[in-house]
């Protein structure tokens, strides 16, 4: 602040707080009509207050699902989802750290070409070339399975451009040190070089399980056997049936329950989310 | 570059072979499949193939609904940026102002980055419903009809809001970070030769701070045109009448639904060199941020 003007204090609070009301606000009012029974949606408008089933709702949810649209309980669905997020960040973790290990420390014939298939990933997101790709995954007989779920979207460029810059910050000593003692490749690597990076494997690995559980179009595709639903993609599927009868409640429980573990996930590790989400945009 | 290295040979190719393998078999291949593709045509029983050049491309660029679907994409994309930017920069400029709270206000701003997109899409979708939306019901007391079921601009409201929602935390965390990154002296010195919050803000925080919009431009077209599919698919399924079939959206619409694999293979290789494109931009530009 480079001078006191309390007025454009005042301002800047009241533009923060508009900002906080308007970001909450459709977060407020689907919590609110997920704990409305049915009937509050037939007409009128939609509730502004929490009603009294809350508890009903979630446990209908979580237990049960849906049953007249398919959709199975929810707490399986988040189950699957937890799973795809854990092995796509666990797993564009280990591939990246080690390539970019393989092409900081290592001199190799094609080891340019092999930066740049990794770089090429990077332009070509799955949206993309979303037809061919499924049929990659339909030829090898990955649909219905976790391997075809989470393997496709594994490669990341912007993990490894991340991993070399940690690297290349580390002085060479280090690595001369190392070898003097007698220290191969693999025991400079995990003796040195990952505990060197674990904050930074911890601030990727908070971004990279947001995108793992947010995936939508590839769960979607990939998985026609409700025991492999996820519940971001499943979500979807439950809104249909709500155009037809009011089932409100039931797809904004779904709604708060999808979001409510990556939310927390930024809520409670904000310091690392942050540095995360810097890193990895350089 | 570092100085020294290890020796060994075969060891790399091991380190490097997962993630090679999986960029082979499930970008690189699909990617040469997607162009290959879009030089064939395959008749309707998929028995025979045959070589028709650029004939998938002059195609395209002669249906209407392919020329509306870029128009509605330029539409969207610019809209998005234009909000989820202004509305961030907005937040970071009086969060800048801010000295005990700013930690408190950033929690409370930043956590709709981890809500999925086909989540912000329902929420909003919900919103507006048109027979007990809250929105509806407003705008109904105003005068307004709304329903995004018939009206194109009413739709493309809709996932505007819907997708600038969900970026403006991310815009906001970015500027906060460009703001702080201004010197203080700097704007202490206009402040002392006279200068007001206005002036001040136009002719040192705005030009200092363009590096920071500049890539995040970039960043929310990249966003807007493949990240928002779910917001689309999950509301407005592109409809009505085409009002918000994005490109993305159009690719496998055409691909999925339609099954029409020429077409939606040149549409696929099209959207790739917006990405490279984008991608390079990017790059580029980081490249100059390093002499800065």
């Amino acid at each position: 602040m480079v001078e006191h003007r309390p007025i454009l204090t005042l301002v800047a609070h009241l533009v923060l707080i508009l900002g906080v009301l308007t970001v909450a606000f459709p977060v407020w009012l689907a919590f609110v009509a997920s704990t409305h029974d049915s009937t509050a949606f037939g007409s009128g408008v939609i509730p502004l207050w929490p009603g009294t089933h809350g508890v009903e709702t979630y446990r209908v949810m979580l237990g049960q699902g849906i049953s007249t649209s398919g959709a199975p309980p929810l707490l399986r669905m988040m189950a699957n989802s937890l799973l795809m997020a854990l092995i796509i960040a666990c797993g564009k973790i280990a591939i990246s750290i080690t390539s970019a290990f393989a092409i900081v420390y290592f001199r190799f014939p094609l080891r340019t070409l092999a930066f740049w298939a990794i770089f090429i990933t990077l332009m070509l997101p799955v949206e993309v070339r979303i037809v061919p790709t499924f049929k990659v995954v339909a030829d090898l007989g990955l649909l219905n399975r976790y391997a075809g779920l989470t393997v496709p979207l594994i490669a990341s460029a912007t993990a490894t451009f991340l991993f070399r810059q940690v690297f290349l910050t580390i002085p060479d000593e280090l690595m001369e040190a190392a070898r003097i003692d007698g220290a191969g490749p693999m025991k400079f690597f995990r003796d040195m070089l990952i505990p060197l990076s674990r904050t930074n494997i911890a601030a990727l690995f908070v971004i990279l399980f947001i995108y793992g559980w947010n995936q939508y179009l590839w769960p979607l595709l990939v998985t026609t056997d409700a025991k492999f639903y996820t519940i971001v993609a499943g979500i979807k599927r439950m809104a249909e049936v709500a155009d037809a009868v009011p089932q409100w409640n039931f797809v904004m429980a779904a709604a708060v329950l999808a979001m409510l573990p990556p939310v927390l996930v930024v809520v409670l590790m904000q310091r690392l989310f942050v540095k995360g989400l810097v890193e990895t945009e350089k | 570059m570092k100085r020294t290295i290890f020796g060994n040979q075969g060891l790399p190719w091991l380190l490097l072979a997962p993630q090679l393998a999986v960029t082979l078999v499930f970008f690189l291949w699909p990617a040469g499949q997607a162009v290959r593709q879009s030089f064939l045509r395959e008749d309707a029983f998929g028995l025979k193939t045959s070589f028709i050049g650029l004939e998938n491309y002059a195609a395209l660029f002669r249906d209407p609904q392919y020329l509306n679907s870029m128009q509605v994409t330029a539409v969207f994309s610019l809209a998005v940026a234009a909000l989820s930017l202004g509305l961030a920069l907005l937040l970071a400029l009086a969060l800048d102002r801010m000295l005990g709270s700013a930690r408190i206000y950033t929690t409370l701003l930043v956590w709709p980055y981890a809500v999925a997109p086909v989540v912000a899409g329902i929420m909003w979708w919900f919103i507006f419903n048109p027979t007990i939306g809250i929105m509806p019901h407003m705008l109904r007391a105003l005068g307004y009809d709304w329903n995004h079921g018939l009206d194109g601009s009413d739709a493309m409201v809709l996932v505007v809001i819907a997708a600038s929602w969900k970026q403006i935390s991310y815009n906001f965390l970015f500027f906060v970070a460009g703001l702080q990154a201004i010197p203080a002296s700097l704007r202490e010195a206009a402040a002392i030769d006279g200068a007001g919050p206005v002036r001040r803000f136009l002719t040192i925080t705005l030009p200092l701070l363009s590096p920071t919009t500049f890539f995040l431009l970039v960043v929310n077209i990249t966003y807007t045109l493949f990240d928002t599919f779910p917001v689309i698919h999950a509301t407005t399924e592109g409809g009505p009448a085409q009002a918000t079939n994005i490109l993305v959206y159009k690719v496998f619409n055409d691909g999925f639904l339609g099954l029409n694999l020429g077409s939606s293979a040149a549409q696929s290789v099209i959207l790739m060199a917006i990405v490279i494109a984008l991608t390079v931009i990017q790059f580029r530009w980081i490249e100059r941020r390093v002499e800065y």
